[in-house]
């Protein structure tokens, strides 16, 4: 596999009125070509910061206290503001939640998909018009020659989203980060727009990072998948690792809270509690106050990362060769025996 | 014998009545919920879920068609006293945490408001008592009660929403997409909540949301609506595995699932919309309990179909 892009010990921190918010605290990963991978976490977890330092997008009161972000053998985090302007929509491009607020409502669509390629790349108005018509027929726009003069608000939410697409990818960019593009999404209109970015990554190679809470959306997507806590990255696998063989709590936590179809359960799995507070992050495991499966070690001292795979690693004392063994949910259970009768199957 | 806490007959409401831009939100809808259990009426944007909803609270004036609640017109429900008992009996808890609550009142002043206007404490003391009561059972507590709503996370002004709808002992509460604003986790303890104050006060609910997989957790029956018309009515299970409507198995089969296998198979149905055949179409049963919006040669027809999903999947098993 190519690592396309390489993360290492990102740590962010937001100046606040009520003082330093250690909002990512030491995040690693890397993606590889043509893969797409999720990012999966709940308001807090630092998700959508980790993207935007991606893109250099952060507000005036956050700071890059260390870590590199490295894409094509340079690190972003000591790019300048014009070095960036390059990368961003040509190499880099990112599709936000709410399409609504990422048109801009007094531009025509036709010139809005356009503005990207004439900007990166010395096209003419006509030439790039024609780009922007190739890509909204690509997106599914119906009858795109006639609305390329047409205005956002002319258009319903799964076409505007399909619209930010278009203009995410006009420039052929190597990475595309789409934070939570479907959230704001009907389920019908979801389900048209990840057939459509699993179709174009297939015809561009694009590399996904995708962004996500719910994780029926991740099981549909995903390769792999990272799952964020409170500023770190908790466990990280492959689809078929993270879903059928989850060894960290919060995971199990967030598997149990889903309502599916097997479960014949009154209640739900619910996680009690909520996030710490980031100001000042406790000294063991941040997801200690919530974790039933807590052991005393996970107060006083963060777990490190614990490998069962080449691919599958995850933070929790619960993996110490010491540590004693626990019974998960019912529900992770159901899990672990689908995982336990595929290795089964490759072994035999 | 089951008591019929809400019928809605015929419901209709339009807007922009007569006009080029008549919208017609709700069109000739037909349910009812009996009383202690769980109606979840499902949607996408658009549907007139929401709307449903509001008329029957009285946010709407209906256009057409009958609301009653615990046999009385909604409709014709007057004066000052008759109309405090109506809102104090149906409550709603709202979508956005960040839009209902008001953001210069404190926490308890916002909960205690239903208590005052409908003279539920004859003390400070006892009033302060309640809020802090509710406070609790909504797994907040009594110290939140003097803070904005600003100072909270979504999932509390939620439970802060609740506990004002529960403040006025309602017998029936509409939760408009109560927890899609939440993350999963979040979701889940506010569900769990929900369930249990169901148990603990009889309560009757309307539970409107557009997450089919939430929806068939926490509700007894669902009614499937699309485009201002119900499509299919049935009990949790029935419309779930045995959903036969062609829009209802759109909607089903476009839900991803947390689990990989499952979505590699997964093939979504697409849904054409609504025949423009000038048939009489209203909601019909083609089995015990499950009716579907069709025309009377269409009935047949389905419930072949439906016997065909049933057998199908006894033989799977």
């Amino acid at each position: 596999m190519e690592k396309i892009l390489e993360v290492n010990n990102l740590t962010i921190s937001f100046d606040t009125y009520a003082g330093k918010v250690r909002a990512i605290r030491g995040v690693d990963f890397d993606l590889n070509k043509g893969e797409t991978l999720a990012i999966v976490g709940e308001s807090g977890s630092g998700k959508s910061v980790t993207t935007r330092t991606i893109m250099r997008l952060l507000s005036s009161n956050a700071n890059i206290d260390e870590g590199q972000i490295l894409f094509k053998g340079q690190n972003i985090v000591d790019k300048s503001e014009k070095e960036m302007q390059k990368i961003r929509g040509r190499e880099i491009a990112m599709i936000f939640q709410d399409p609504m607020t990422s048109l801009d409502p007094t531009m025509t669509i036709g010139k809005q998909v356009a503005e990207s390629l004439r900007k990166h790349k010395k096209v003419s108005k006509k030439e790039s018009l024609q780009e922007a018509l190739d890509l909204l027929n690509l997106v599914g726009i119906p009858d795109a020659e006639k609305r390329l003069k047409n205005y956002p608000h002319q258009f319903s939410g799964g076409q505007r989203q399909r619209i930010v697409i278009a203009i995410a990818l006009i420039c052929n960019p190597e990475i595309l980060i789409a934070d939570e593009p479907t959230t704001a999404l009907d389920v019908t209109i979801q389900a048209q727009i990840l057939e459509l970015l699993k179709e174009i990554q297939e015809k561009i190679e694009t590399s996904i990072i995708f962004i996500t809470h719910d994780l029926g959306v991740v099981a549909n997507v995903a390769d792999r998948v990272a799952v964020m806590y409170a500023g770190k990255i908790i466990e990280v696998g492959t689809a078929e690792e993270i879903f059928y063989n989850p060894q960290h709590p919060y995971t199990w936590g967030l598997l149990g809270s889903m309502p599916t179809l097997e479960s014949e359960d009154d209640r739900l799995y619910a996680i009690p509690g909520s996030p710490p507070d980031l100001l000042d992050p406790p000294k063991g495991d941040a997801f200690y106050p919530r974790n039933e499966f807590a052991l005393k070690i996970d107060a006083e001292m963060e777990p490190p990362f614990f490998e069962l795979s080449n691919t599958h690693k995850a933070a929790t004392w619960l993996l110490a060769p010491q540590a004693p063994a626990v019974n998960p949910p019912a529900e992770i259970q159901r899990r672990w025996d689908i995982f336990r009768k595929k290795q089964n199957q490759y072994s035999a | 014998m089951e008591k019929r806490l809400l019928e809605v007959n015929n419901l209709k409401q339009y807007f922009n009545t007569g006009s080029k831009n008549e919208v017609r939100a709700v069109n000739d809808v037909s349910f009812h919920i009996n009383e202690g259990e769980t109606f979840g009426l499902v949607g996408e944007s658009g549907s007139g879920k929401s709307t449903t909803g509001r008329t029957i609270i009285r946010l709407n004036q209906q256009t057409d068609g009958e609301i009653l609640f615990d046999g009385k017109d909604v409709a014709k429900i007057h004066g000052k006293a008759a109309l405090t008992e109506f809102r104090r009996d149906v409550q709603m808890i709202f979508q956005d945490p960040y839009a209902s609550l008001n953001p210069r009142m404190k926490v308890k002043e916002i909960i205690a408001e239903g208590i005052d206007v409908n003279g539920l404490a004859k003390t400070p003391k006892e009033r302060d008592k309640i809020v802090n009561d509710l406070l609790e059972t909504v797994g907040l507590n009594p110290s939140h009660g003097t803070r904005y709503p600003h100072e909270f996370s979504g999932g509390q002004r939620q439970r802060i929403g609740i506990a004002r709808a529960l403040a006025v002992r309602p017998r029936f509460i509409i939760c408009d997409e109560p927890i899609s604003a939440l993350d999963v986790s979040i979701q889940a303890q506010v569900v769990n909540l929900l369930q249990d104050l169901q148990k603990e006060h009889n309560l009757t609910y309307l539970f409107i949301a557009h997450d089919l997989s939430m929806v068939k957790h926490i509700s007894d029956r669902i009614g499937v609506m699309n485009n201002g018309h119900l499509l299919e009515v049935g009990t949790s299970d029935e419309i779930y595995h045995y959903g036969v409507h062609p829009y209802t198995e759109s909607l089903l089969s476009a839900i991803p699932m947390p689990d990989p296998d499952h979505e590699r198979q997964r093939r979504r149905i697409k849904y054409q919309t609504e025949p423009h055949d000038g048939k009489a179409r209203s909601l019909r049963e083609i089995a015990s309990g499950h009716y579907i919006y069709s025309s009377e040669d269409e009935v047949a027809y389905y419930k072949k179909k439906l016997q065909h999903l049933k057998s199908e999947k006894a033989m799977a098993v």
